[in-house]
């Protein structure tokens, strides 16, 4: 228990908050990371798995990447892009490592959604005339939703977890706070950053679940408005 | 003074031969130090696994709570997982052990009550009507029935372990996560590259394992 009081104790110190390496930066660092990187990731993967997913083509590449990544160990990666002449760039081992390994949940969870999506609808939208685009926009992604926004939620926690194990690698963020725990031998400081990290990586999650159960209501509404 | 070698070790290259041959008990005690971590945590994870799973499907008020837990412990990043666990094990290899097996433990409970659930009510009563008693239904019929989710978690619960046990190496009990902090440490990159690429075919080898394993168990399986 004296361990909990020291890191609650850590955590309430005002000088812990400030400067560079104070949890305010660090927990900026951390939300820039995860979300440009969120970013980046579904502009990489949705197209691409939304075109799959319409042409019914690529499913088996589509579903394996999703293994392939939970295979490759994010430190491995981490390490090895730090080693490579990118890791010269600052955080650009950590933006490409984090981008790496949103890619597959969301490319499988979109897939996925797409082909889920009941024939007899697609082929009723076909038989009223829809072209390809039409039923794409119109049909199958927005029955496709909930795969898709499940798959954005599974990479943003990625996301959040890959950027702590990014600190072992160097990188900023949160894990940061953990890490120079672990060097200074203060376990209060490492058993409060892990609170912290924790503590956001739960908030993310919370917000999608939150938004998932919202949403709906939110757009019925909207509709019913117009 | 003798000028120093001039081989793939001295050129720090990606690919050494001479790594391999020099370096070789490393190598093999860090890959036994990764499998005996893996292996014991999923062991742990699937012996917890199958009595919270029966317990969840048993008392539906437990389902929920016994879920709602193990997603909120799969959320918290590892490096934050092994952190919180620092006060309670120190810096040794139960720590990464215990945070492999709350890592498992998700998996596991999902899959197992998943598989359970998908029992048909009719094998269940035909099996009852047999005569049938509750241990008996459940080892005989509705485990073996159960074993392909059941599988499935395991798989994906083994191979995330394989890949988060480097994580490990923040209190120094990594496997191969050792060799990989170490190397990138002193910029060695054939060390680093043969550490991550055991850690994947260890990985893949786990894998299939597991995939003959549920062939050899589920015979009715294989068409």
């Amino acid at each position: 228990m004296n361990t909990l009081t020291d890191a609650w104790s850590w955590l309430t110190d005002a000088d812990h908050w400030s400067g560079a390496d104070g949890i305010w930066h660090r927990l900026t660092e951390h939300l820039l990371l995860t979300v440009i990187c969120l970013a980046v990731s579904c502009l990489i993967a949705l197209p691409v798995a939304l075109v799959l997913g319409h042409l019914g083509k690529g499913g088996a590449l589509a579903v394996n990447i999703s293994n392939v990544g939970r295979a490759v160990p994010t430190f491995a990666v981490l390490v090895l892009l730090l080693l490579t002449p990118l890791g010269r760039y600052g955080e650009g081992p950590t933006v490409v490592a984090l981008v790496l390994f949103a890619v597959p949940p969301l490319l499988t969870n979109a897939y996925v959604g797409m082909r889920g999506v009941d024939r007899s609808i697609v082929q009723a939208a076909r038989g009223m005339g829809m072209t390809g685009r039409q039923m794409l926009w119109r049909v199958e992604a927005p029955l496709a939703l909930p795969m898709i926004v499940n798959g954005v939620r599974i990479a943003a926690v990625q996301l959040v977890a890959t950027a702590t194990i990014a600190a072992l690698a160097g990188g900023g963020g949160l894990g940061r706070i953990i890490t120079a725990g672990f060097n200074l031998a203060s376990t209060p400081q490492v058993v409060a950053g892990a609170v912290l990290v924790a503590v956001f990586a739960l908030l993310v999650e919370a917000c999608f679940e939150v938004g998932e159960r919202l949403a709906p209501g939110l757009a019925r509404r909207k509709a019913a408005a117009t | 003074m003798t000028a120093p070698p001039d081989d793939c070790l001295a050129r720090n290259e990606w690919i050494c031969g001479d790594y391999l041959s020099t370096r070789r008990h490393i190598l093999a005690d860090a890959v036994l130090q990764h499998l005996e971590l893996t292996a014991l945590s999923v062991a742990i994870a699937l012996l917890l696994a199958v009595p919270l799973a029966l317990l969840a499907r048993r008392f539906h008020t437990a389902a929920g709570p016994v879920l709602a837990l193990t997603t909120v412990l799969y959320t918290i990043p590892s490096l934050a997982m092994f952190s919180l666990l620092l006060p309670l094990y120190g810096l040794s290899a139960s720590l990464v052990v215990a945070g492999l097996v709350l890592y498992s433990l998700t998996l596991l409970v999902r899959n197992i009550l998943a598989g359970l659930r998908a029992v048909p009510e009719e094998t269940r009563q035909a099996a009852k009507g047999m005569g049938y008693g509750p241990v008996r239904l459940l080892l005989t019929v509705e485990l073996p029935l159960a074993l392909p989710a059941a599988m499935a978690g395991l798989r994906i619960a083994t191979v995330s372990a394989v890949s988060l046990v480097t994580i490990g190496a923040i209190v120094g009990h990594g496997g191969l996560g050792n060799l990989i902090y170490t190397g990138m440490n002193t910029y060695f990159k054939a060390q680093v590259l043969t550490a991550s690429v055991l850690c994947v075919v260890i990985a893949v080898a786990a894998d299939l394992l597991l995939l003959g394993a549920q062939r050899l168990l589920t015979p009715w399986q294989r068409s």
